[in-house]
């Protein structure tokens, strides 16, 4: 996704003067064409991301199109309240992305696990927050984000990430993709898990499992109908995410079902919200949090069975 | 040129002015920072009575003029005031600073009130800030300059020293930071907290042309704002010596007055060592 968002910029700042991107001294090997091709409108500001996020606000204000960038949890937590102050409250026209969402970066150890950042951005006021799911989405949201004013929060992985998208759907910020129908089920995935959402639905499918999956690439604002929807017609959801199931994609949906007093049997998958005992691979901590496609589809089938048990209950006796 | 004794005593008089005013904004509010604001009182008057800041209160939005940020923003009720002198907006809006649902908030606040520039209140933000605003103009070519008033306290985050280091790598000259170095924060005086030693060399060693003044002569302060920058290729710092809670006798040097609301037979007493100071 890192390719696709760097080339994807670097086509629109031929095109746009205000595009800028600064960053925190990291994107070796990634930002140098940008930066030799207009470097009026790069800046490396060093090791310093606090720093980072003010000056993009303050290079915002003065009517740019300024993208922050730097990798897991440096360009949003080290920062926070730059972008909550500088950026969000001045609704500056700051983009904010971070590379290596999730265990992106798993093996260099728990400090750089993004595995908050989603829940954390949702609550800025005025923010959107973004996580493409798959290579091409990654090019259409870097794409949205630059076209829609004010702060966002562009959250992608970092390289290898399969394609889902044989085309290129439409794509809304706040407009929730429907990548496969189903009527049983509906997984709800967010960012690069997408393409485990499919591969599970394909398991599910096998056993005469018809899983809907929807890619939620907008956290904030979150595509409420899109989630109604997916639990009236189907009756059972579940979210899949990189990231704690504290206050993601899973709270965002929790929030939408329990006010919708819809009763659906639901089910968050994501990582549990604590410091992973063992790193690795992002292979490999995927895999501890029980985020493949066997797993995933496992757990279809278990919220399935709840659905089928709470089925009798859920009628009002007769008599 | 250097400024006539008829401007000095005008500026003394809108500083006093500015006392006066802020005294009985954070009175009437009951809120706090006095001694935060009666230490920049002359800075305030020379940035915006002295012809320092190229700016139009008619015209608030203008790409080209200058940015002025407070990033000290509990001492806004000062800066609230220097704005509503100017004309930016009405004066009756002071009497409901701090207040419910009033149009100025206890730090400065963009939001709805011409000639703020930034929001600030947390401390260490408005130098990031302006550095973004310094490098819009250098690399657009914008003649407009950049003006950050920090509190000493201030000094203590590390966001300014970030910006320190930027400002100079990328030889910021349009920028300037001027520091109300009054000696005292929040919860004691700078030297017992964490002391900032040779703050001017500090500067001077990070890259910026650096110069001291006593910041309550204006004289003094006009003469150095007059000559920004004081270094072509290199960002300016003024590190303005002052008093807390200069120009009344019992406020001076007193950590009370970061906190205290003047009210009372205090206030009295204040108002009548202001008003005799003409």
């Amino acid at each position: 996704m890192r390719t696709e968002f760097i080339e994807e910029l670097t086509r629109l700042a031929e095109r746009d003067d205000r595009i800028c991107l600064v960053v925190g001294d990291l994107g070796f090997g990634v930002v140098v064409d940008f930066a030799k091709r207009f470097p009026d409108r790069f800046l490396n500001v060093g090791i310093a991301e606090q720093a980072m996020t003010g000056l993009a606000a303050g290079w915002a204000l003065s009517g740019k199109v300024v993208f922050t960038y730097s990798i897991a949890n440096f360009p949003t937590l080290r920062c926070l309240e730059q972008i909550r102050n500088d950026a969000c409250y001045h609704g500056a026209n700051v983009k904010i992305v971070a590379v290596g969402g999730g265990f992106a970066y798993g093996a260099l150890g728990a400090t750089h696990h993004a595995t908050e950042d989603l829940a954390v951005l949702r609550a800025m006021p005025g923010m959107r927050v973004v996580a493409p799911g798959d290579t091409v989405e990654a090019r259409l949201a870097t794409r949205a984000v630059a076209d829609l004013p004010g702060p966002c929060y562009l959250r992608i992985g970092r390289a290898g990430e399969p394609t889902v998208h044989d085309a290129e759907p439409e794509f809304r910020i706040g407009r929730a993709i429907t990548v496969r129908e189903g009527t049983d089920v509906a997984i709800l995935s967010t960012g690069g898990m997408l393409k485990t959402a499919v591969d599970a639905a394909e398991l599910l499918g096998a056993d005469g499992i018809s899983a809907r999956v929807v890619s939620m690439h907008t956290l904030h604002p979150i595509d409420e109908g899109a989630i109604l929807r997916a639990s009236a017609e189907t009756g059972a959801v579940l979210t899949l995410e990189e990231h704690s199931i504290v206050g993601g994609l899973g709270g965002a949906v929790a929030e939408v079902l329990a006010e919708s007093a819809s009763g659906v049997p639901f089910r968050r998958l994501g990582t549990p919200p604590r410091f992973a005992p063992r790193v690795g691979s992002q292979e490999f901590m995927l895999r501890q949090s029980g985020l493949t496609p066997p797993a995933v589809a496992e757990a279809a089938r278990g919220l399935l069975l709840r659905h089928a048990a709470l089925g009798p209950l859920m009628t009002v006796p007769e008599g | 040129m250097p400024p006539t004794e008829e401007e000095l005593a005008q500026l003394a008089e809108l500083a006093r002015r500015l006392r006066l005013r802020t005294m009985e904004m954070i009175r009437r509010a009951r809120s706090s920072h006095v001694g935060s604001c009666f230490s920049m009182a002359e800075l305030m008057a020379a940035l915006y009575g002295g012809g320092i800041l190229r700016i139009d209160p008619e015209d608030p939005g203008n790409p080209g003029r200058d940015r002025f940020i407070l990033s000290k923003g509990h001492a806004c009720a000062i800066y609230y005031a220097m704005l509503a002198e100017r004309g930016f907006f009405p004066e009756d809006w002071l009497e409901r600073f701090y207040s419910d649902g009033g149009e100025l908030a206890g730090h400065a606040t963009h939001k709805g009130v011409p000639g703020v520039e930034v929001s600030t209140g947390s401390l260490g933000h408005g130098l990031p800030i302006g550095c973004g605003m310094a490098l819009a103009a250098k690399r657009s070519g914008m003649p407009y300059r950049t003006i950050v008033l920090l509190g000493d306290g201030e000094c203590d985050e590390g966001t300014i020293w970030e910006s320190a280091l930027i400002a100079a790598q990328h030889r910021l000259d349009n920028l300037t930071v001027i520091v109300d170095f009054n000696k005292i924060q929040s919860l004691g005086h700078v030297r017992e907290v964490l002391d900032l030693g040779d703050l001017a060399g500090k500067w001077q060693r990070f890259g910026w042309e650096t110069r001291e003044v006593d910041g309550h002569d204006l004289g003094q302060i006009l003469d150095a704002m007059r000559s920004l920058p004081f270094e072509p290729g290199k960002p300016s710092c003024l590190v303005a010596h002052t008093v807390k809670g200069k120009g009344v006798s019992f406020m001076e040097d007193r950590l009370l007055w970061h906190y205290r609301t003047p009210a009372g037979e205090e206030y009295e007493a204040a108002r009548i060592e202001l008003e005799a100071s003409a």
